[in-house]
């Protein structure tokens, strides 16, 4: 319950400062680059890859259905609703929680965050607000960006061993999608990018003083804000399935 | 070991600028964290223009009694009053006032490593004193960092910098925004005995300068014989001996007695 306290204090402090005045615009600008374009590749790869063994291992079974045709749909479909946003958010608090976390818990321990504190400068400002809100802002963008890639993927795998347009692919895909599979998928991974930078900011920026205490702390991000994702995601299903189904 | 003076310490030291307004008063200050009570009961009063050292053995609430007059950590019981105001009773904005009077240099220089030396000097003065004017910035970091003798610096990342080189850049980013008091936590600990007594000459000359008070925590007799007025010592929570470093470098107290084996 005292954690749960604390992390109430710690995001009222969050908000108070982002309305405060004064917003770190190239702070922000920097941490979207580090955040965002540094995790580019990483994102790519492994996006493409799911794409990829998605459709590999989906084939066999609908060709026993006699359902070839529909592996573009059930790869989007699987793709843009639930698999892209939520691997690529896994991606994100591995990468991005874990550094978020080290660097504020190494901060903390070489007392720079009680410098800025005893400057009059606010650190959350400075800090915290910059880094959640390029989480937020970037992992939607993250997350888009895998689903397409994603989807390429999938291109590659279905002609290893059928022949298929890239127009007919994609076609057959979009086909396959409504507003109600996009608008959830974006809504929810504007809230995984939120928690991966709160979690992380949380976890570094209240480390206690001692080396140990960066490693605990960058673990205890990643695995935080991976079962933030996971609620997160079980709650944003449940709320669409009410509203739309 | 027999200290020498050099002349520029004697020259400091004999312009000594105390004056009876008090800048810092605390009573009865108590502070535990959980079972352990670090501080029990101390009372300390800073004059404006004073250098105050204090002594101590490790871990005995040195620092804390320092960031309890800043406002980094709250009293249990007891009373800090900077400029007759009291610490723990200010609002954020109040405190956020008062810490802007206050320069604190941490142990480790505490530069923000992320950023250039002249980043880390402007970063209060952007965010705290709205300085804007470009111009204006370069001047002041360039003035002070040739008052702490860092001029080259001004574009290094801290960690290109020598121990003694971020201890110098760290005094001039809390001295860039003039404060009234200074608090030093262990300004010599780790450098070699010269860097050690160019710090102490550098806390007597900024001093000189910017007419600080500053209470100075230390183990380096060196710097407590040279940058200091008058003396505390600290054991168990409490100010055990007070006066000036010849007096108690005379005490009949065996434990006051040990800190000064070194001196005499």
């Amino acid at each position: 319950m005292e954690n749960v306290g604390d992390q109430t204090v710690f995001l009222s402090r969050f908000f108070r400062s982002v309305f405060s005045g004064g917003f770190e615009w190239s702070e922000f600008v920097r941490q979207c680059y580090e955040i965002g374009y540094r995790s580019l590749t990483l994102v790519s790869i492994t996006s493409f890859i799911m794409g990829l063994v998605l459709i590999l291992q989906l084939r066999p079974t609908l060709v026993d259905f006699g359902a070839e045709s529909m592996l573009p749909h059930t790869l989007s479909v699987s793709v843009i609703r639930e698999i892209g946003p939520v691997i690529t958010a896994i991606i994100c608090a591995g990468k991005i929680a874990s550094s978020i976390g080290a660097e504020l818990g190494s901060m903390k321990v070489t007392e720079q965050i009680d410098a800025m504190e005893v400057s009059g400068a606010n650190p959350v400002q400075y800090l915290v607000v910059t880094r959640i809100l390029a989480t937020t802002c970037m992992v939607p963008l993250l997350a888009m960006m895998g689903d397409m890639i994603s989807l390429i993927g999938g291109y590659f795998a279905l002609n290893f061993t059928d022949d298929i347009s890239f127009t007919l692919y994609f076609t057959k895909c979009f086909a396959a999608l409504d507003f109600t599979d996009y608008l959830p998928a974006l809504v929810k991974t504007i809230f995984f990018g939120f928690a991966i930078g709160f979690v992380g900011c949380y976890k570094g920026f209240n480390s206690n003083k001692g080396t140990e205490s960066v490693g605990l702390a960058a673990n205890s991000a990643v695995v935080t804000a991976s079962l933030w994702i996971f609620f997160i995601d079980m709650l944003a299903v449940q709320i669409t399935n009410l509203l739309y189904y | 070991m027999i200290v020498m003076e050099t002349e520029k310490q004697q020259k400091y030291k004999r312009e000594s600028t105390k004056t009876d307004e008090v800048v810092v008063e605390i009573k009865n200050l108590r502070k535990c964290f959980g079972e352990k009570e670090v501080l029990k009961n101390i009372n300390l009063t800073l004059h404006r223009g004073e250098n105050l050292i204090v002594l101590g053995r490790s871990g005995q609430g040195k620092s804390v009694t320092i960031q309890c007059i800043v406002g980094l950590l709250t009293p249990d019981e007891g009373s800090v009053k900077v400029f007759d105001k009291d610490v723990p009773e200010l609002s954020n904005d109040e405190l956020k006032d008062l810490r802007t009077k206050i320069g604190f240099l941490f142990q480790s220089g505490a530069l923000y490593d992320s950023m250039t030396v002249k980043e880390n000097l402007e970063f209060a003065l952007t965010r705290v004193l709205k300085v804007k004017d470009q111009q204006e910035l370069d001047q002041r970091v360039q003035e002070v960092l040739e008052g702490v003798g860092l001029p080259e610096a001004i574009d290094k990342m801290p960690s290109d910098l020598s121990g003694g080189m971020r201890k110098r850049a760290g005094l001039a980013r809390t001295l860039i925004v003039k404060p009234e008091i200074m608090l030093y936590d262990e300004p010599t600990t780790g450098l070699d005995p010269i860097t050690s007594r160019e710090i102490s000459e550098l806390i007597l000359e900024m001093q000189k300068k910017y007419k600080t008070s500053s209470i100075i925590i230390t183990h380096d007799m060196d710097c407590a014989r040279v940058t200091g007025d008058r003396v505390l010592i600290m054991k168990d929570g409490e100010y055990v001996a007070e006066g000036t470093f010849e007096e108690l470098q005379k005490s009949d107290d065996e434990f006051v007695r040990g800190f000064f084996l070194d001196t005499i």
